[in-house]
C-alpha cells in the first residue's frame, strides 16, 4: 500500500486543480457569453426585476394565471416534492380539496376539463409551467376578473405557448410568469 | 405521432447512434491505438510527472486493486473532513452550516463509490467549496476509477496467458483526459447556454411579481451536472435533482442529459468488442442489456400513461393523472422514461419524484436496481455482467458436460465461489438491511433517538415499506436515487446505509478483477470443437436466465410486500 500512497496524493492535488479549478473557472468564464452571463436568466417588469425565467412564482391572486401546487411554496431558497405516493389517503384528499378549491374559484368550468398538473405538485415545487390546457381552463376565471374577452386572452395564451421542441419532441408548455406579465401589460395598453 | 414518444424514442436513437463510434474511439484510447485525441499526449505526461507515476509500469491484478483502494482511502478521508468543516472552508456564500459526523459519512462514502444518495438538499446542506472541490471531484474520480477498474477485466479477457495486466494510473487518467473531462465541458457549456448558473454568485433576493421576497439558490452548477450525468453518478446540485428547473431547463436539457447519462455505459459495451476484437460477443451482452432495459421501461410507461385510478375516479380529466412529482416541461411518457434509465444504470438522478410514481413504476425501478447490470454504471455495469456471465459459462458448462471456458481461459471453482459471493452479496446486504430496519420501526418506534423510527417514513402501508426496501437498494446498487418521503439524514439511515454503500462498492469491483486477473494467469487453451461458445444467442439466453434467476427470484418477497401489494391493492 505505501508504495502507492505517495503517487495517490500527487495525483489527487493535480487532478484537484485541474478538474475543481481549472474545469468550472473556465465554463464560468464561457457562461459569461450566455444569457443571463451563467448567473440565471432574470425577468424584468417595469424596470424591475421580478424573478427568473426558469423558477416559478406563486401568483395567489384569481385576477392571474396560477402555476401548479409547490410543495416548498415556491421558496427557491430550496426545492422539494411532495413525496406523497398513490395510494396514501391523505394525499388524496388534498387532491380532491384542490379539485373542490378550484372549482369554486372557477365557476363554469367542467370538472372534466381540469388537468391534473393543477391539482398536483411538482417534483421541484418550483415548476415554471403550465401546459397549455392548464392556462386555458383558467382563461374564463381572468377574462372575467378583468374585463377583458375571452377570446383575447385565448390568443394570448397561444401566443405564449412555447411549443415541442423542434415541433416534434417533448410537450408543449405556457412560462406562468412572462404569460402574467404579458397579461398585466395588456391592461395598461 | 405523440411528441412525448417521439421525444423519447429520437433520444434512446441519438444515444445508441453516439455510443458505437464512441466505443470505437474508447477501445482505441486504451489498446494505444492512434486517435485524434494524440495531441493531450503532453498534458498526461505533465500530469505523471508532477505525480510522480510511471504510466508504463506493469501492475498483476493485486497491483490494481492496491492503487484503486489506497486512492479511495484518501479521498473517504479528504472528503469526509471537508464536510464537517465546510463551515470554516471558502466558498461559502450562503452561510451552510457544517455537516454532522454521520452525515459527512454518509455523504463522503456516497460519493466516493459513485452512488450519491443525497441525504441533505444542495441548497443548505453543502457550501460552493464542497460541491465543487469535493463532490465534483468524486464524480469524476469515482467513474474513472471503475472505469480502470472495468479495463483490467477487458485486458484480462484479451490476454492469453499473462500476469500483469496494464497500469492503474494510466487507465485511470486516460478515462478522465480522454472522454470523460472532454464531453463534460461540452455538456456544461450546453447547460449554461440554456439555463443553468455557471457563475459563483450566491443566494439572489427577488421581489416577484405579487410583492413576495424569495431567495433563488444559484451557483457553479453547470460544470457539476454535466459530469453528474457523464459520469453516472447522479447527486445533483439541487435539493429536486435534475426536476430543478435551473438543473434541467428545458426539454433539449433532458435530451441532453438523458443521452449523457447512458451514452458511456452503452459504448463501453461497443467498446470491449472493438477491444478483443469480438464484435459478436459485445452484441449479444448489447442485446441481453437492451431487452432487459424494454422489460422495465414498458410496464413503467404503461404505468404511468395510465396513471393513478384514484385521482381519474374524482372526476377530472383523465389524462396525466400521474403528474404529480413530475415537471409540466417533461411530461409523463419523458420522465417515466428517465426514471427506467436512471434506475438500470447507476445514476441516480432524477428528473421527477421517486416516491410518488405508480407502484408498478416503483416496482420495476426496484428490480432494475436489484439487477444492477442492464448498461449499469461507468464499468461497474459490465463488472456485475461478468460475474453473471462466469455463473452462466459454469452453469452451462455443467448442462453439456464440457469443461467451463470463457475466452480460452477455464472457469474453476475458485473463480466460481468469488463470482457466487460477489453475486450474493447485493441480495443479502439489501434484504438483512431492510430487514433490520423494519424490525426496528415496529419494535421500536420510540426508540430515544434524536429522530425516532415512527417518523422515517412518508406514507403509510405498503408503500412505506417500499420506501425503505428502496432506499437500501439505491444504496446496494451505488444507484443514489431514493423516495423522498423517507426521511435519510439520521444516525440509523445514515450508519447503515453508509456500510451498505462500502460493501457493495468495493466486492464487486475486486471480485471480477480477481477472477479475471486469476483467469489470465492460466494456460490459454485455443478455441476447439468442444468449446462453449460464448458469442451466441443460446449463451445470451442463458445469462438472462441467471440474471433472472438471481435477481428477481431472491426479492421476490420482498417486492411482494412493497410495490406489488400496493399495485393490486389500487382500485
Amino acid at each position: 500500500m505505501k508504495k502507492y500512497l505517495l503517487p495517490s496524493l500527487r495525483l489527487t492535488a493535480v487532478l484537484l486543480v485541474l478538474l475543481c479549478i481549472i474545469y468550472p473557472l473556465f465554463i464560468a468564464a464561457v457562461a459569461k457569453l450566455a444569457p443571463g452571463g451563467g448567473d440565471g436568466v432574470t425577468v424584468t417588469y417595469k424596470g424591475k426585476i421580478v424573478g427568473y425565467e426558469n423558477i416559478g412564482q406563486d401568483f395567489k391572486s384569481d385576477k392571474y394565471f396560477q402555476p401548479r401546487p409547490s410543495a416548498v411554496g415556491y421558496n427557491a431558497a430550496g426545492s422539494g416534492a411532495s413525496n406523497k405516493g398513490p395510494t396514501n389517503p391523505d394525499y388524496l384528499k388534498s387532491v380532491q380539496a384542490a379539485i373542490d378549491t378550484f372549482m369554486v374559484h372557477n365557476p363554469g368550468v367542467n370538472k372534466t376539463d381540469i388537468p391534473a398538473e393543477l391539482v398536483t405538485a411538482s417534483a421541484s415545487g418550483l415548476d415554471p409551467d403550465l401546459s397549455p390546457a392548464g392556462a386555458k381552463i383558467q382563461v374564463k376565471r381572468v377574462a372575467a376578473l378583468r374585463h377583458i374577452s375571452e377570446q383575447d386572452l385565448m390568443k394570448l395564451v397561444d401566443e405564449h405557448t412555447e411549443k415541442a421542441l423542434l415541433g416534434i419532441f417533448g410537450p408543449a408548455k405556457v412560462n406562468v410568469l412572462k404569460l402574467n406579465i404579458a397579461l398585466d401589460e395588456m391592461k395598461t395598453n | 405521432m405523440n411528441t412525448e414518444i417521439t421525444g423519447i424514442i429520437v433520444t434512446y436513437g441519438i444515444t445508441l447512434l453516439l455510443s458505437i463510434p464512441l466505443g470505437r474511439y474508447i477501445a482505441k484510447v486504451f489498446a494505444g491505438e492512434k486517435v485524434w485525441t494524440d495531441f493531450l499526449k503532453p498534458f498526461e505526461k505533465l500530469i505523471y510527472r508532477l505525480s510522480g507515476i510511471d504510466p508504463t509500469e506493469e501492475m498483476n491484478w493485486k497491483g490494481h486493486m492496491k492503487a484503486l483502494l489506497t486512492i479511495s482511502s484518501l479521498w473517504l478521508v479528504y472528503a469526509f473532513f471537508a464536510l464537517i468543516f465546510q463551515d470554516k472552508l471558502p466558498l461559502n456564500p450562503d452561510h451552510n452550516p457544517g455537516q454532522t459526523p454521520d452525515l459527512a459519512f454518509n455523504t463522503a462514502i456516497s460519493f466516493l463509490v459513485n452512488c450519491n444518495l443525497q441525504d441533505y438538499s444542495g441548497e443548505s446542506g453543502v457550501t460552493y467549496f464542497t460541491q465543487i472541490f469535493v463532490l465534483m471531484f468524486l464524480h469524476f474520480v469515482s467513474a474513472a476509477s471503475a472505469i480502470a477498474a472495468m479495463m483490467v477485466v477487458y485486458k484480462g479477457m484479451k490476454e492469453k496467458s499473462v500476469t500483469t495486466l496494464g497500469n492503474f494510473w494510466d487507465f485511470f487518467v486516460k478515462s478522465i483526459t480522454r472522454f470523460l473531462l472532454p464531453g463534460a465541458v461540452l455538456i456544461a457549456i450546453i447547460l449554461a447556454f440554456n439555463g443553468t448558473p455557471a457563475s459563483y454568485k450566491g443566494k439572489d433576493t427577488v421581489i416577484t411579481m405579487q410583492g413576495d421576497t424569495t431567495q433563488v439558490s444559484r451557483g457553479p452548477a453547470a460544470a457539476m451536472i454535466a459530469i453528474k450525468h457523464l459520469g453516472t453518478n447522479g447527486g445533483g446540485w439541487f435539493g429536486a435533482n435534475s426536476a430543478h428547473p435551473f438543473e434541467c431547463p428545458n426539454y433539449l436539457t433532458y435530451m441532453l442529459e438523458m443521452i449523457a447519462q447512458v451514452v458511456i455505459p452503452i459504448a463501453l459495451i461497443f467498446a470491449l468488442g472493438f477491444y478483443l476484437k469480438k464484435k459478436r460477443i459485445a452484441y449479444v451482452i448489447f442485446a441481453v442489456m437492451t431487452i432487459g432495459m424494454f422489460m422495465f421501461l414498458i410496464p413503467t410507461l404503461q404505468a404511468e400513461i395510465k396513471g393513478n385510478p384514484a385521482i381519474e375516479h374524482m372526476g377530472i380529466n383523465p389524462a396525466n393523472t400521474a403528474m404529480e412529482g413530475k415537471e409540466v416541461r417533461f411530461g409523463v411518457p419523458a420522465t417515466a422514461y428517465w426514471s427506467t434509465v436512471t434506475t438500470i444504470i447507476s445514476t441516480g438522478s432524477a428528473n421527477g419524484a421517486h416516491d410518488s410514481y405508480m407502484p408498478m413504476t416503483t416496482a420495476m425501478q426496484l428490480m432494475a436496481m436489484m439487477a444492477n447490470c442492464f448498461y449499469g454504471g461507468c464499468g461497474a455495469g459490465f463488472l456485475n455482467y461478468y460475474i453473471f456471465i462466469i455463473i452462466a459459462v459454469f452453469i452451462s458448462g455443467l448442462m453439456v458436460g464440457r469443461t467451463p471456458e470463457f475466452m480460452g481461459h477455464k472457469v474453476e471453482a475458485k473463480e466460481m465461489k468469488i463470482a457466487s459471493i460477489a453475486a450474493l452479496l447485493h441480495p443479502f446486504l439489501i434484504l438483512s438491511f431492510t430487514a433490520l430496519a423494519s424490525y426496528v420501526l415496529v419494535y421500536h418506534p420510540d426508540i430515544h433517538w434524536a429522530f425516532q423510527p415512527k417518523n422515517w417514513l412518508g406514507n403509510p402501508g405498503y408503500h412505506g415499506f417500499s420506501e425503505m426496501l428502496y432506499q437500501n437498494t439505491s444504496a446496494a446498487a451505488n444507484n443514489g436515487s431514493a423516495m423522498g418521503g423517507l426521511t435519510g439524514n439520521n444516525i440509523f439511515w445514515n450508519v447503515t446505509t453508509g456500510i451498505i454503500l462500502l460493501f457493495s462498492r468495493f466486492i464487486p469491483i475486486i471480485a471480477p478483477v480477481a477472477i479475471a486477473g486469476i483467469m489470465a494467469q492460466k494456460k490459454y487453451i485455443p478455441e476447439s470443437a468442444g468449446t462453449l461458445k460464448t458469442d451466441t444467442g443460446t449463451f445470451g439466453l442463458m445469462t438472462m436466465a441467471v440474471i433472472l434467476i438471481i435477481a428477481a427470484l431472491a426479492f421476490f418477497p420482498a417486492l411482494a410486500l412493497g410495490p406489488l401489494a400496493e399495485f393490486f391493492s389500487m382500485k
